[in-house]
């Protein structure tokens, strides 16, 4: 079984400071960690690859110094790295980054074909949780985002089943492979790596690959040309001067339930309106 | 697979640093084991840098080490309650182009120097702490780290794990820090602009003064403060001895506020915003508690051998110094095909005791005995200097004659005339 992890090295949004006199936000200085998310992903991975027997690939995409990242994932036990590095790619946005990891991730699956592809939900500097599902969508892989635990992987049968957390609760949901998967955070903790890993991470060799290596032909689809994204704006959002309000405390559910429908209809008539609570 | 090295680098500080880069340098297969997550992320350090004892290893560190400024002015000051009297040296020849001490930040400044370590081909490796060394018959052999598979063995183990080596203690190499060797000294760094730190302290360009600081602040106690310019930043501490610590029952960071607020420093450090705190023993026995430097197998460097010159306040060229000197040890014994038994590592303890390092301890000897003995040093006789200058800039219509009268009376008042002989004249002793 190969396992592809994609990882991000993220500023440590715990350790950002504000430039006393500019104001600014200070990066310089800031350490970069491995995103959160991410570190579960590999952790997840790595505990197939204990139960089932697997080749852990972790691969990255950005500056030299990511190298840093990778090393560590092979301090936690991943057998191969990949770092994805090239000016071209400066400026992605997610349409870019998940095209080139896409096709790096395409790259590797000649070598070994790729049976499943681990992200994190998402990045904590980027937030957008669109890097997976985008990597999914071009390799045509099935997708199961939010996922808290892999509960079992039937190779031979090529299906693997998660729970998944929605807003209703915990799914359980059975999948063919290969799949896509994002994880959450607290789905598990990184072990604590042995010494003899220690020392491969010190001496293993992080290939680099760059544009041509990762067999990108169109250079119009990475980078800043491929990003259609324009932040155009930044500002911290103001809180809401609305003050929350308590209805049927003292109800029972059906009671509740009515007094949140008195309220939705008498303060949002339009929205009651359009659910068809109150007939136009 | 068992790893083994030709030598093995407890720590990155300045004692490590500087014994795992010679080691490299000439060639030997080394592994430097530090548990901070990045060299310097545990580190306190006022701090001074000294040219001399980095430049004995990397001749060139002007070009590329990350280093504040360059020190032109001493100041030293005797605090009372509300004033200070002090002198203050200033020079432009420190103006040269390779000055002697400069002020650093030690996060920046251990990353910078693990880099050349790593660059002159020794293997580093962070975030992993050693438990304890591995021994067989009486030898050291390797260390045990707190991973999995976590035996490295090696020829020779350097210890420069710092102050309270709890390594050489589990080892039985030496006992418990005595609380009457050792300071605790706390620390906040304030940042200010650079502009308005060069009008502060009239300086221009990458120029810094130093200030120290004794008297009222310690509330009587053996200790000192400190105040350092750096690049856009200040950075003032204040340490004891911890056995007046507990003795006194004052907080230690009760007198870094309280030096905050005294007078002769609120102007100094106005408008800044603190940044860091910071806590860290100074080993300050001197030359009667450093214990035994070498065994079988095995040497120890830097503040984990109490290697600290408390009265100049020296402790990292030291460090660099000693780890040097254990590492040309290492190295030494290599060339000759000697294997590094306790015997064979006398060389280092040798090579220590003839370079300043012994000697200077050596020279201050009877120091801490007679501080502890005299506590007047640190409560008495700054309130009378304070009082003896103010009396004598008071323009009053009183006569100089009389002036120097009351002065004098005041001194053989608070300490008699025995006392005041007794005092210089130990002190004379004690420095000489
Ligand atoms: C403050 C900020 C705001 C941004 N806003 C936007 C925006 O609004 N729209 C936009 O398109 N881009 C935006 N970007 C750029 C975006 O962060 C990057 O283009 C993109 O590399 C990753 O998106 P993400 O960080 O949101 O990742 P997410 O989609 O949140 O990441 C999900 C997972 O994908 C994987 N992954 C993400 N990036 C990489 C990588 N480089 N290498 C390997 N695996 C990876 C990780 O497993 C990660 O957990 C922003 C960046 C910053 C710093
Ligand atoms: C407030 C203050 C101000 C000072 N000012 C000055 C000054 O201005 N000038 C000056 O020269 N000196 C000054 N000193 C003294 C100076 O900081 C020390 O002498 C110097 O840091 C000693 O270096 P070292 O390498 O021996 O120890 P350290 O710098 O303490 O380094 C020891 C290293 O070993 C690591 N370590 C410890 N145990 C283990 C273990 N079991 N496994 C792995 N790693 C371990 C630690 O994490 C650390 O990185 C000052 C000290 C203090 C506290």
């Amino acid at each position: 079984m190969h396992i592809v992890v994609c990882i991000k090295q993220v500023p440590d949004s715990a350790q950002i400071r504000v430039h006393p006199v500019t104001n600014t936000i200070m990066r310089q200085g800031v350490p970069a960690i491995i995103n959160p998310f991410d570190l579960a992903a590999i952790e997840e991975a790595l505990q197939l690859k204990d139960r089932y027997g697997a080749r852990v690939t972790v691969l990255t995409m950005g500056p030299p110094q990511a190298e840093a990242a990778l090393r560590k994932a092979i301090a936690y036990g991943a057998d191969d790295v990949v770092l994805l590095t090239d000016r071209a790619f400066a400026g992605a946005d997610t349409l870019a980054t998940s095209f080139a990891l896409a096709q790096a991730i395409r790259k590797l699956g000649e070598e070994e074909a790729v049976d499943l592809v681990m992200t994190g939900k998402q990045t904590i500097d980027g937030d957008t949780a669109q890097v997976g599902p985008g990597i999914a969508k071009r390799l045509d892989l099935q997708l199961l985002t939010y996922v808290s635990e892999i509960t079992d992987l039937d190779l031979s049968a090529g299906k693997i089943t998660v729970q998944r957390r929605s807003e209703g609760g915990v799914q359980v949901i059975k999948t063919r492979l290969p799949a896509l998967i994002t994880m959450l955070e607290s789905s598990n903790t990184i072990r604590f790596a042995s010494m003899p890993n220690m020392f491969r991470a010190e001496r293993q060799v992080v290939p680099q690959w760059n544009r041509d290596r990762a067999g990108i032909e169109d250079a119009s689809k990475i980078g800043l040309k491929g990003s259609p994204t324009v932040v155009s704006k930044i500002f911290t959002p103001r809180p809401s001067s609305q003050r929350a309000k308590m209805v049927g405390a003292d109800l029972d559910a059906t009671g509740v339930a009515n007094a949140v429908l008195d309220v939705l209809s008498s303060d949002h008539p339009r929205f009651a309106r359009e659910i068809g609570l109150v007939t136009p | 697979m068992t790893e083994k090295f030709d030598a093995i680098v407890v720590g990155a500080g300045p004692a490590g640093n500087a014994a795992a880069y010679t080691l490299a340098s000439a060639g030997l297969d080394v592994l430097q084991l530090e548990r901070g997550e990045t060299p310097g992320t545990k580190n306190v350090q006022g701090a001074i840098l000294y040219s001399d004892a980095l430049e004995r290893i990397i001749p060139d560190f002007r070009n590329d080490a990350p280093l504040e400024r360059h020190v032109i002015e001493q100041r030293m000051w005797v605090l009372d309650e509300d004033s200070f009297i002090g002198t203050s040296y200033r020079s432009d020849a420190f103006n040269s182009e390779s000055p002697n001490r400069y002020t650093i930040l030690r996060a920046p400044f251990d990353k910078w120097f693990s880099e050349k370590v790593r660059a002159a081909g020794a293997l580093v490796i962070c975030e992993t702490t050693v438990t304890e060394l591995l021994q067989e018959n009486g030898r050291v052999v390797g260390v045990r780290t707190d991973r999995e598979d976590g035996d490295i063995y090696a020829d020779v183990v350097i210890l420069a794990d710092g102050v309270n080596s709890l390594l050489a203690k589990k080892a039985g190499f030496h006992g418990e820090l005595d609380p009457k060797n050792v300071a605790l000294a706390v620390k906040e760094i304030h940042f200010l602009s650079e502009e308005i730190i060069q009008s502060r302290f009239n300086i221009k360009g990458n120029e810094g003064v130093v200030i120290e600081i004794a008297g009222a602040v310690t509330h009587g106690m053996v200790g000192t403060a400190f105040l350092y310019t750096n690049r856009e930043s200040i950075t003032l501490g204040i340490g004891c001895l911890l056995s007046d610590f507990k003795k006194s029952g004052v907080a230690p960071y009760t007198l870094l506020e309280e030096l905050k607020n005294h007078p002769a420093i609120i102007p100094l450090i106005e408008g800044g915003e603190m940044k860091e705190y910071a806590a860290h023993l100074i080993p300050e026995g001197g030359y009667k508690a450093v214990p035994r430097l070498y065994g079988e197998g095995w040497m120890i460097a830097g503040d984990s051998a109490g290697l600290v010159n408390a009265v100049h306040r020296e402790g990292s060229n030291l460090a660099m110094t000693s780890g040097r000197l254990a590492a040309e040890t290492v190295i030494s014994l290599k060339g000759k095909g000697l294997p590094c038994t306790q015997a064979n590592l006398g060389i280092y303890k040798a090579a220590l005791d003839g370079s300043f390092v012994m000697k200077d301890l050596k020279k201050y000897r009877q120091l801490p005995e007679i501080l502890h003995g005299n506590p007047h040093f640190f409560s008495v006789y700054p309130q009378l200097l304070n009082r003896a200058a103010h009396t004598m800039l008071t323009v009053d219509g009183e006569d100089k004659h009389s002036k120097e009268k009351t002065v004098r009376n005041s001194f053989v008042e608070h300490r008699s005339l025995f006392g005041l002989v007794g005092d210089a004249f130990r002190m004379w002793r004690a420095t000489r």
